[in-house]
């Protein structure tokens, strides 16, 4: 099982940096989202997958998965979605602003 | 356990929060945050002492004992850094007041540099590895908001790729963090010494390292520094001293705790990388630092040379270096503060941030001059002043390990630290003197700050305040190296802090 974790998440990082070295910032937004999927699947399988209850005591049973990389993925998940709301709000005003989201023409002017 | 240690958290933490509720008074949230920040040096001063005379201090979450709580631990090595965070976060909120313009002011400057503080403190002080990374976002987040705040076209782009850098390196640091769990299954820094011991760093482990590595440079600005000299010359004057004191600091206190903490074992691998980028550092600081002509850049490529100064010291991996590093690391914040505040002042005076368009300004601002001129030579490590011992112990410490490549080129660096600095002196206050153009345009940020204030009272004295401490720093060396030395033996020594957070 860990290993056809392993290929997805492989799958994910790569569609994800293939992503983030495009032109667009839109797209390159789509990429560390796939990143960040990917490094929460990691953080998941990292722990092996081994078949147990939830980790909840009411289940009364013999063996548990591991909690605390679910506590971490849970933390994890909504720091990167609040970084991942503020990439976009700046994307847009960036857009509205600089009047572009192409990346190679956000490099900056040459007299900076 | 010892609950002030996470009072340079709380203090700062329970500002911001309040903060946020008094938006439109203006002067409140300056007095609020002025008296915090006061609490905080207080505070961290406390904690400082209380590790000098009774050793390291830990403060186990909610009771929880290790490795199965988050434990906050306060070595000399943290505690020092605390306190130096504290000082330098005074010292720009006091430069702020008159520097930052009322439309940031309104929009929760001082909220998100108090949330900051709270970050950086965090990741000085936490003994936890996630708990780290989490202080990381916490400073970051913040650090994004800062770098935008005001949104003018510069700040927006380069605020863009900040971002996105810093995304890439916090995905990674939780893959690694991921990995290490998987191969340790602790998250306690203590405990993940003692396990990483147990199992023989080699194969995996040193791959492990070696994430860390990327993901804490990425940070820090350790050979890849590509996205600093931009980010950094976006925000005005007040935020960049933070950001250049403070935030590089942290990604190298967090490379100097996994490298003597955790992986310490084969030193031949990891430490052999750190070399060569701590020397491809200094080398393309160097050359940023003589290549550009306006003074926003020049200022932060001499940040990167510093941070692979300090990270010659960790290579050492020897008593010296290990002094040195912290040494250093105490002089360059207070010291990279002092200078981005003083540029940002020329730059102000000025009305222009190039070189080749200033002068004179000694006549009409002598202060600023002679003050940025003793803060030159403190950077360049000119004896009396701050940054001469730091130097000399890391020096004496890459000759102790037989780097002398390493040696030769931070020595190197420190001459074209000099040079570029003395060439701002030169070329801002010698001369004709020039009319002041204020050309407006969001390529020149910092002009815009401040344009009339320049040589004003109440800015020169956060800045005054700062060279104080400079220079007693320098002079005092003897006194400070009583504490850092306890900060040098427990990098080099890190069963005293193992014992210390897993004591029974």
């Amino acid at each position: 099982m860990e290993l056809y974790m392993s290929l997805a998440i492989g799958v994910l990082f790569t569609v994800g940096v293939y992503l983030i070295l495009s032109k667009s910032l839109l797209r390159i937004i789509l990429g560390t989202s796939f990143l960040t999927h990917g490094v929460h699947l990691l953080l998941l399988t990292m722990s092996q997958l081994k078949t147990g209850a939830a980790p909840l005591l009411g289940e009364k049973a013999d063996s548990y998965v591991d909690p605390l990389p679910q506590a971490l993925i849970l933390t994890s998940i909504v720091i990167s979605f609040g970084v991942t709301s503020f990439f976009f709000v700046l994307a847009y005003k960036a857009y509205q602003k600089l009047g572009t989201d192409d990346m190679e023409e956000l490099r900056g002017k040459e007299d900076e | 356990m010892n609950n002030l240690l996470v009072m340079p958290l709380l203090i700062p933490l329970c500002t911001a929060v309040l903060l946020i509720f008094l938006k439109e008074r203006i002067i409140i949230q300056r007095w609020i945050s002025a008296i915090s920040s006061l609490l905080n040096i207080a505070v961290s001063g406390l904690i400082l002492y209380q590790v000098k005379t009774e050793g390291i201090q830990t403060l186990y979450m909610s009771g929880w004992v290790p490795p199965y709580g988050i434990v906050f631990v306060a070595d000399m090595l943290a505690a020092l850094l605390v306190l130096s965070t504290a000082i330098v976060g005074s010292f720009c909120l006091f430069y702020s007041f008159r520097s930052i313009d009322k439309e940031r002011e309104r929009h929760y400057y001082y909220p998100l540099f108090q949330f900051l503080l709270v970050g950086v403190s965090g990741s000085f002080l936490t003994g936890d590895i996630f708990n780290l990374f989490v202080c990381f976002e916490v400073m970051l987040i913040s650090s994004y908001a800062l770098i935008v705040l005001g949104g003018t076209r510069l700040q927006l782009r380069e605020s863009l790729k900040y971002i996105l850098i810093n995304i890439l390196s916090s995905a990674l640091f939780v893959a690694a963090v991921a990995y290490l769990y998987g191969v340790t299954g602790a998250l306690n820094m203590a405990d993940l010494s003692v396990r990483v011991a147990e199992a023989g760093q080699g194969g995996v482990l040193n791959v492990i390292a070696i994430l860390f590595m990327i993901v804490f440079a990425l940070k820090a600005g350790l050979f890849l520094f590509f996205w600093l000299p931009g980010s950094y010359s976006a925000p005005p004057t007040a935020i960049t001293a933070v950001f250049g004191a403070l935030l590089t600091k942290v990604g190298l206190y967090a490379l100097l705790r996994t490298f003597t903490l955790i992986f310490y074992h084969d030193q031949a691998v990891t430490h052999s990388w750190l070399g060569w980028m701590a020397g491809a550092t200094m080398v393309l600081g160097a050359i940023g630092a003589l290549a550009y002509k306006d003074i926003p850049r020049i200022l932060n490529y001499n940040v990167i040379i510093s941070v692979g100064f300090i990270a010659v010291g960790l290579v050492s991996a020897n008593k010296d270096g290990f002094d040195g590093a912290a040494f250093y690391l105490i002089h360059d914040m207070i010291a990279k503060a002092l200078l981005f505040i003083l540029g940002g002042m020329i730059i102000a005076a000025a009305g222009t941030n190039k070189l080749q368009e200033m002068g004179g300004l000694i006549r009409r601002h002598p202060y600023i001059g002679w003050m940025f001129f003793v803060t030159a030579l403190a950077v360049a490590g000119i004896p009396p002043l701050s940054g001469f011992a730091g130097k000399l112990m890391i020096v004496r410490g890459g000759i102790e390990a037989g780097q002398y490549v390493l040696v030769a080129i931070s020595l190197a660096s420190s001459f074209i630290v000099l040079y570029s600095l003395i060439r701002i002196f030169m070329a801002a206050f010698w001369g004709e003197e020039r009319s002041v153009q204020s050309s407006n345009g969001d390529g020149v940020q910092l002009v815009t700050d401040k344009k009339q204030r320049a040589g004003s009272f109440s800015l020169l004295l956060p800045a005054a305040g700062l060279l104080a401490i400079v220079i007693f720093v320098g002079v005092g060396a003897e006194w400070i190296y009583s504490f850092v030395q306890v900060a040098g033996d427990t990098l080099i020594n890190p069963s005293i802090y193992i014992d210390a957070v897993l004591k029974e």
